[in-house]
This record gives structure tokens, sequence and C-alpha cells, in this order.
């Protein structure tokens, strides 16, 4: 099993390094090129996620995305954010998206949301095993 | 590939041709380029994503804003875009239920202010 691993700065100017990484990286492990397109815009939803979960804490720690291929493809992407920020992801319906009261972020959280479950069909968000923080996990399958 | 924006005006209509990434790093110009269109007085937008080739969450939040502001003044907002991926994800978010969408700028201007606004 090969592992790769990306740590960066909280900024949003790099969630592209990342997107170009976890493709990179993805191809190499044998995903399916027609799966690419949703790999890149699920691993960019989940690292803005984190970015936007840092920058509202204050936080400078750097947010982690490892990605592995053993038997499949997993990508997972870290942030150190209080967990109780990462509870309430829920994706929207459609009245609501243009509800006049709705806050950007909240239309942004709940967007992003919705493309993570409706692309990534292994898709986990859970605590961190150790310290403060939550982990956006992502499967897909290797086509070797 | 960077963002890249360009201004041009069909009939009533005011068409915003995007190219390149639309992400958390770049949306932000987006909404800039947007709001002063419509804060210099263009009501019926036609936003063009025919070259766009990354759209996020950050850029669809973008596009609900404009939608909405241009909803609220009594104007008209318009998306143009025939790829399939970014289809997917208006389908995915259900946003192609909020935004009315066509294929080519001349099916979105044909619609005209009433029929972009449905």
């Amino acid at each position: 099993m090969a592992t790769v691993r990306l740590s960066f700065s909280p900024a949003p100017v790099h969630v592209r390094t990342a997107r170009l990484v976890g493709v990179a990286v993805a191809r190499r492990a044998g995903v399916r090129e027609d799966l690419l397109d949703e790999v890149r815009l699920a691993i960019g939803e989940a690292c803005t996620r984190a970015v936007a979960l840092h920058r509202q804490y204050g936080l400078a720690d750097p947010v982690l995305v490892e990605m592995s291929d053993g038997g499949s493809y997993a990508v997972r992407v870290v942030d150190r954010a209080p967990i109780e920020a990462g509870i309430g992801l829920t994706a929207l319906p459609p009245d609501e998206l243009a509800n006049e009261s709705l806050t950007d972020e909240a239309l942004t959280t709940g967007v992003g949301f919705a493309l993570l479950a409706g692309f990534v069909e292994d898709l986990q968000v859970r605590p961190v095993d150790e310290g403060i923080g939550t982990e956006v996990r992502m499967v897909w399958p290797v086509g070797r | 590939m960077e963002l890249s924006l360009a201004t041009r005006t069909v009939g009533e209509h005011t068409v915003l041709e995007v190219g390149g990434e639309v992400d958390v790093y770049t949306a932000p110009r987006l909404r800039e380029r947007l709001l002063e269109l419509i804060d210099g007085g263009a009501r019926h937008v036609v936003v063009d994503l025919g070259r766009v080739d990354f759209l996020d969450s950050t850029g669809l939040g973008v596009l609900v804003g404009a939608h909405k502001r241009l909803r609220t003044a009594g104007g008209s907002f318009a998306l143009v875009c025939d790829k399939e991926p970014l289809l997917k994800i208006f389908r995915i978010t259900a946003l192609d239920q909020v935004f009315p969408l066509h294929p080519t700028v001349e099916a979105a201007v044909g619609a005209g202010p009433t029929g972009a606004n449905a």
C-alpha cells in the first residue's frame, strides 16, 4: 500500500493544490478515468470545508490530506476544529436554497455537503481518533 | 486554469462569460464582478459557464446570491451550461430547480427577461 500525505496552511489558495495532488494519486492508484472529475470535486469540497472551519475558529493548524491505495483509493481530510462544528451537515432541499433568509455561508455548506454525499458512495464524517477535529473519509474503487 | 471573466451586452441582457476554475479561492472575484454589474444597473444577467472546467459549492453559492439579489431588484438571472459534468452538479444539489439553465446564450436571451425569471 502506498500513502501520500499533504498538509497545508488553511488558505483557499492551497485547495487547488490538494485537488491536483488528489487526482494525480487517484490516477496512479488506478481509479477509473470517468471517476476522476468526482474525485477532484469531492477532495476540493472536503478541503474547502476544512479550510472554512479553521478560519471560522481562527486555527492556524494545517489541514491534513492523506491518500492511500490499498485495494481501493481512500482519502482522509482532517480538520482540527471543535467537533460540534462538524455536526449539522445536511443537504438542503431546493425550496430552502433560494430562501432569502438563508446566509451565503449556510448555503455553501449545505451545497458542499450535498456534493460530497452525491458524488461519494463510500463517505464517512467522524471525529478524529485522537485530539480535536473531524475526519472526512472517502473511498473509491480502483479498476486494476 | 485561472478564472477569466468577460462581459458583453446582448439586447437588454448582460452576459458574463466565465472561464477556468471557480472555487473557494477564485469565487470572491466572481462575486465582486456580479455585484459590480448589478450595482451598475444590470437587471437581466446571463452567466455563461461554457468555458468553466471546475465549479464547487463556493461558486454555486455566489450564483445563488446573484440570483436572489436580481430577483429582489425585479430582474432576472439565467445560466448557460451544456457540459454534462457541470449539469450533474446542478442536479445533485437540486439547484437545477432554482436556476433557469440554457444550452446556449441565444436560448437564454431568447427566453427573454420573463422566461429567464421563471
